[in-house]
């Protein structure tokens, strides 16, 4: 073996091609399997996709760096479902591109946090965390009220996402401007096109409390109240969740 | 700097700064709605700034045949000075973002400085500015003087070491305009990650096209590891970056995995960038100067073959490690965990080969800071992966993750590993680069010495009562069968280590800015001359073990 090596360490290219090879094999066998493999995600008929609003909301939660303190996994540990719900399944985050499953919990894991609080609780508290929570140590994100969303591009965005495998309708894509303004809107004609286009159960209401304007807050407050609550799969028996 | 370049490399520096500054103009037009286009500025800018610095030496005489003779040293030093100011920038940031945990006002009401946006900037200055730049730097010195062959031109590391340089300026100041891809240690968007491949192919080329040079019939261990480093993260950046982005004119993009594979594709990468970033690099710095400095042959050749193969191997594996008890099957936990359990073996075979090279030198690590640098650094490696072995144990894990003693198992690796090892090879690098017998002051190593000692074991303790600590209380059951605290109840809990912590990352911090000025004045104080020659025999240390005559 190691005469092997012996001649092995006197050629660059045997070298470069041998690192590449005996690196190669972990991530082959650990990650391809995942994709072809189907007990790997549930299925879950009633998922659906995240609105043009939430999914600004996601964005901005990802901008802000939110996944570095708050985890979106709870694991199959009884103290982690008796504090924070169900355990996390696979089926939950095959929307998320990228997942935010998190590493660290300087902030409670947010899997399950949708409507657990009330909107204006979320926007008290995002405004000022100390103002809610004493103890607190989030940064405040007051600034979020102050700006408005961008919507100009949400149809470009829900496209790109589509590209990636969420199944976005052209319809959905067309009226994604729309559909933003009019989720957080509810007296607004647009309103209408929201629960048309994602269902009945979508939120639909004035999430930072100021009907007329759309805001980066609302956007936010649209997403933390949707977490955990795009499919009912997790709590359901789990004989009751195909695979 | 440009006196050194030939004019055919000067022209063609031209060429590629003026393409830059096109692409930065496009960026800048397509851009223009967009976060994105701050960042086409800001391509412009570099670009212009190096358009005028070639503009204003271009008509200095050419140079001389005579540097064939020398090892091409400039960008090595240029490296490591541009190395230990992204260690000052990114330290201080990080320990900023270490008082902000305990002081949450710190933010000035703005975007740009909260948490969230600045604790990327911390570990993107640390690991990819300091880490990235010392081995970009010390890889170039250690590559000429083991294969006897200088490097194939004058240009191509200037354009890697100012291309990865490029890299990292965009990503800092991206997280803090916003633009991040929320992939831990991979944040920086789409066209941020396809710059880096253009500059790491042509890393890459330099190593290829200097060891077809080399005199040395045998590539050196430190090489190995070097080629490792390269190719490996080539592979994990590439594959976990893929990503389709919004339109050419928007930074933002859609990672084209989702869910359990993205998580188990960014572990796969986020813990292999530990091992082929932070741990092969690094020992490819260790083999050369830890050897060199105690001026003792490396203890074991097989040794160090073992260890090689084996960490390129089973480290590939243990990623999954990071998702004990998540949505992953449970199959693939258990064979990361099986792998990282088998990864102590070539761990500890290298941390053993380091310290048992130093038998018959230990009289010169109590006395040279600069290698008591490096030895502890050995330490740390072996202390570190050990904990990283036990912590990857599932039933530990259930406690461990989510927890601070996942930060200070992180952080006991980068300050007592990495940044040793690191600051161990500067100290030994920097007086043989700039002709000094020594560098400026013995006691200021010692001194820069201690407080990274002392502010790596402050943290590293914090790290693990808080963590521990936080661990339990989530678990803890009153006797009525109910969660005995709230999460509140343990954040509280937290206060005194996150004050010990930020304490213990200040100490580290004043270390590295006592080791920048006493560089600086080793710098100021050195003689002008001529470079280190191209040596026409075997350096006696490095092939001086028996397994290494036969045959010659």
């Amino acid at each position: 073996m190691f005469g092997f090596h012996y001649r092995l360490e006197r050629k660059a290219i045997g070298l470069v091609l041998a690192i590449i090879g005996v690196a190669s094999i972990g991530g082959i066998v650990e990650i391809a399997p995942l994709f072809t493999i189907h007990q790997t995600v549930e299925q879950a008929p009633d998922m659906r996709v995240y609105t043009p609003l939430e999914l600004a909301g996601r964005n901005i939660y990802i901008r802000e760096g939110c996944y570095s303190c708050h985890s979106q996994m709870i694991r199959t540990l009884r103290d982690e479902v008796e504090r924070y719900g169900p355990y996390s399944l696979a089926v939950e985050s095959k929307y998320d591109h990228p997942m935010l499953w998190g590493s660290k919990r300087t902030g409670p894991d947010l899997a399950r946090v949708g409507g657990k609080y009330s909107d204006e609780w979320h926007v008290a508290h995002l405004n000022n965390p100390r103002a809610v929570m004493p103890e607190s140590i989030m940064p405040a994100y007051a600034w979020l009220s102050r700006t408005a969303l961008r919507t100009d591009d949400l149809g470009a965005q829900l496209k790109a996402i589509r590209a990636v495998g969420v199944p976005y309708t052209d319809d959905m894509i067309a009226n994604a401007p729309a559909d933003a303004y009019g989720q957080a809107a509810p007296d607004s004609p647009d309103a209408e096109g929201v629960t048309k286009h994602y269902g009945a159960a979508t939120n639909v209401r004035a999430f930072d409390g100021v009907p007329g304007s759309l805001t980066e807050m609302d956007a936010l407050v649209a997403y933390l109240q949707i977490l955990g609550r795009l499919t009912d799969a997790a709590h359901k028996p789990v004989a009751a969740v195909g695979r | 700097m440009i006196g050194q370049l030939t004019i055919g490399e000067r022209q063609f520096a031209l060429v590629m700064l003026l393409a830059l500054a096109v692409i930065g103009f496009a960026i800048a037009v397509a851009g223009r709605d967009d976060l994105l286009g701050g960042h086409g500025a800001l391509v412009i800018l570099v670009a212009l700034a190096g358009i005028f610095a070639v503009i204003h030496g271009y008509y200095l005489p050419a140079p001389s045949e005579q540097r064939f003779e020398r090892y091409y040293d400039d960008p090595t030093k240029v490296g490591i000075i541009v190395a230990m100011g992204w260690a000052v920038f990114g330290l201080f940031v990080g320990d900023w973002v270490a008082w902000l945990l305990v002081y949450p006002e710190l933010t000035f009401d703005a975007g740009w400085s909260s948490f969230g946006r600045i604790r990327p900037v911390h570990t993107t200055s640390v690991i990819f500015g300091f880490g990235g730049n010392a081995l970009i730097a010390t890889s170039l010195y250690v590559l000429q003087r083991t294969s006897r062959a200088r490097l194939p031109d004058q240009l191509s590391p200037w354009f890697v070491l100012f291309g990865y340089n490029l890299f990292c300026l965009l990503a800092v100041t991206g997280y803090m305009m916003g633009i991040t891809q929320s992939k831990e240690y991979a944040e920086p968007e789409w066209y941020a990650d396809i710059w880096l491949v253009i500059v790491w192919v042509v890393y890459f080329s330099i190593y290829l096209r200097t060891l077809a040079r080399r005199k040395e019939p045998h590539i050196y261990v430190a090489n190995w590891y070097y080629m490792a480093f390269i190719l490996v993260v080539a592979i994990l950046h590439i594959v976990n970056n893929l990503a389709v982005p919004v339109s050419l004119g928007h930074a933002k993009s859609y990672s084209s995995f989702s869910g359990v594979q993205d998580a188990m594709t960014q572990w796969w990468y986020g813990h292999n960038a530990v091992a082929f970033f932070l741990t092969a690099g690094f020992l490819g710095m260790m083999y050369y100067y830890l050897p060199k400095r105690a001026n003792r042959p490396i203890f074991s050749y097989r040794l160090s073959i073992i260890s090689f193969w084996g960490i390129t191997f089973f480290y590939m594996w243990a990623g999954s490690h990071h998702l004990h008890y998540t949505a992953l099957p449970h199959w693939v936990q258990t064979l990361g965990m099986t792998f990282s359990v088998m990864l102590l073996v070539p761990s500890w075979a290298s941390a053993a080969n380091a310290l048992l090279t130093l038998n018959g030198a230990w009289d010169k690590v109590r006395e040279d800071a600069t290698l008591r640098f490096m030895m502890v650094a050995a330490v740390f490696y072996g202390l570190s992966t050990f904990e990283g072995s036990f912590m990857a144990i599932r039933s530990v894990n259930s406690l461990s993750h989510y927890t601070d003693w996942t930060v200070g198992h992180v952080h006991a690796g980068t300050l007592g590993w990495v940044a040793m090892i690191t600051f161990g090879a500067i100290y030994a690098s920097v007086p043989w680069l700039w002709k000094r017998e020594s560098m400026y002051s013995a006691r200021l190593v010692e001194v820069h010495f201690w407080l990274a000692v002392a502010g790596t074991i402050v943290y590293v303790f914090a790290m693990w009562n808080s963590g521990i600590i936080q661990g339990l209380m989530w678990r803890t059951y009153s006797e009525s069968g109910t969660l005995a605290y709230s999460f509140v109840d343990s954040l509280v809990a937290m206060r005194p280590y996150y004050i010990a912590r930020a304490v213990g990352g200040l100490l580290f911090l004043i270390g590295a800015v006592v080791g920048c000025y006493n560089i600086w004045m080793t710098i100021r104080t050195a003689p002008r001359t001529a470079g280190e020659a191209v040596s026409a025999k075997p350096d006696s240390v490095l092939v001086g073990t028996p397994a290494l005559q036969p045959g010659e």
